[in-house]
């Protein structure tokens, strides 16, 4: 250990960084990679079947077969497609999914680059994700293909509104754009993290996350009754999976930021009561997994369970439902500021 | 006042929460899903499979040529041609099925008088290499008598369960 680290630190700065984003990167590629299988295993088992089970043992090697046979397979260029946009789309969708983790804090202090700003770096990246899907659409030179991305780029836009207002929300309540500081805001247990004082932007962020990475039940970008599978029809092979790549971990960006912000991140929720003891061997990281897992979770439970929406009803929950709420509760989220009401926002309890 | 407590149901997601509730209950229930080439499903001695003609325990066919089968079957995928044999007794000198018209109704083995065609539970089969037999959907004679051969001891076992209800 003594050793690595040695040599660690005699590495150029830039190589430092390398790893550090290889340290990152390689267990989120892993966490993808078996996020799918989970959705397999996990749907399946609500709709009362077992879900892939027959490579390897309990099916655990399926992701990998997947992998294996999308990295054999042609990857199409249709004819009329704009060759360079078709090429360059998929690496848009899943470059920014990746970059955002680079202003998210593991653990206290644990961060690859601690900036002021984070909250505002990551609003930027999830606005520049859309761009994937528009240009998939677009240089494909099909409908469907265009189709599904019209609506998905109208959609994206209309929920990133709901989604900012939530996280100005968060903000206001925190007291800093850091991520590091608006998790340290929440020390204090339970009852002081943010999902209570801020309960309805809570749930705002989380459906509205749903919308922004085209989950089920706001998948209309790829409606497959309607418009095959919307933004990516033409897409295949490697191509097709680094679409699949961007989502899934757009999908486990969405979970960690919301258990970042409305949940207290790497802070244990017995903090402050007497049963913290038996809870100290738990790594505040773990605690942000677990937190995590639940979000991830959902996303695969709510697929499970609904019915996709219709597309008038998506543009009135993001107008006419979301905006106005998350806009009130900013306000109320203010004064609770300002006039010192209940105890969520005493930092540490103190 | 109904209008509140609509809205409250909505802000509050009840509905959607008594959907998830319902998927999280399934989550936990037994699933049914059957693992096919280790498990198989279980199947009655009325199965209707894979077609085969008997043989009485001395080792003759027991197919005497009636067309019986022929004249029942209502896809027409049975076609038979019959002549004397040497020792006098009327038999069959081709017995084809058609597997691709036959539609497995079973009126064959119920109008036959000397239960020599028979519906088998064997119900795992293909048709393999058209380039080498162009017949492979066809049950000829010998493959039928051979199936027969090959099942015999579970085809009888079969006849016996059913035998009180015919």
């Amino acid at each position: 250990m003594e050793t690595i680290l040695s040599i660690y630190q005699m590495l150029p700065v830039w190589l430092q960084i390398l790893v550090k984003i290889v340290l990152i990167l390689a267990p989120l590629m892993l966490l993808v990679a078996y996020y799918t299988y989970a959705e397999r295993k996990v749907i399946g088992y609500m709709q009362v079947r077992l879900g892939p089970n027959r490579v390897g043992p309990k099916g655990w090697l399926q992701p990998i077969a997947d992998a294996v046979k999308l990295m054999f397979k042609e990857i199409l260029i249709p004819t009329g497609a704009d060759r360079t946009l078709f090429l360059i789309a998929p690496l848009l969708t899943l470059g920014p999914a990746l970059a955002a983790w680079a202003v998210f804090p593991f653990d206290a202090g644990v961060v690859l680059a601690d900036i002021n700003a984070g909250l505002l770096y990551l609003m930027a990246l999830t606005g520049i994700g859309v761009y994937g899907v528009i240009l998939a659409g677009w240089a494909s030179n099909s409908k469907y293909a265009l189709l599904g991305a019209i609506r998905s780029a109208a959609q994206v836009v209309s929920y990133e509104i709901a989604m900012g207002f939530a996280l100005v929300g968060v903000l206001v309540a925190a007291g800093s754009l850091n991520l590091g500081q608006i998790v340290a805001a929440q020390s204090g247990g339970f009852f002081h993290w943010f999902w209570l004082p801020l309960l309805p932007l809570f749930v705002i962020y989380y459906i509205s996350g749903v919308a922004e990475t085209n989950r089920a039940p706001f998948d209309v970008a790829e409606g497959e009754s309607e418009i095959v599978a919307g933004f990516h029809v033409d897409y295949s092979g490697m191509a097709f999976a680094v679409f699949f790549l961007g989502e899934y971990a757009n999908m486990i960006l969405v979970s960690a930021l919301t258990s970042l912000m409305f949940l207290g991140g790497w802070l244990s929720p017995f903090e402050g009561t007497s049963l913290q003891a038996w809870f100290d061997w738990m790594p505040g990281f773990g605690w942000l997994l677990l937190k995590t897992f639940i979000f991830m979770f959902f996303y695969l439970w709510l697929r499970a369970t609904f019915p996709r929406y219709r597309y008038d009803q998506i543009m009135r929950l993001g107008w006419k439902v979301f905006i106005p709420i998350t806009i009130v509760w900013i306000v109320v989220v203010g004064a609770m500021q300002v006039y010192d009401i209940g105890w969520w926002f005493d930092q540490g309890g103190s | 006042m109904e209008k509140v407590i609509h809205y409250l149901r909505s802000l509050f997601l009840l509905e959607l929460w008594k959907g998830m509730s319902v998927t999280g209950r399934y989550l936990f229930k037994r699933k049914f899903t059957l693992n096919y080439p280790e498990q198989k499903a279980p199947v009655s001695p009325r199965f209707r499979g894979l077609h085969a003609q008997r043989r009485y325990p001395n080792g003759e066919e027991r197919c005497i040529a009636c067309k019986l089968c022929e004249a029942v079957c209502p896809a027409n995928a049975i076609t038979i041609e019959a002549e004397p044999r040497a020792d006098g007794s009327r038999r069959t000198t081709r017995y084809d099925i058609d597997l691709f018209k036959c539609i497995f109704c079973g009126f064959c083995e119920e109008s036959c008088p000397v239960d020599a065609i028979v519906e088998t539970r064997v119900y795992e089969y293909c048709f393999e290499d058209f380039e080498k037999a162009e017949d492979a959907h066809i049950m000829t004679k010998e493959k039928l008598l051979a199936m027969g051969d090959r099942y015999e001891a579970q085809i009888a076992a079969d006849r016996a369960v059913q035998a009180k209800y015919r």
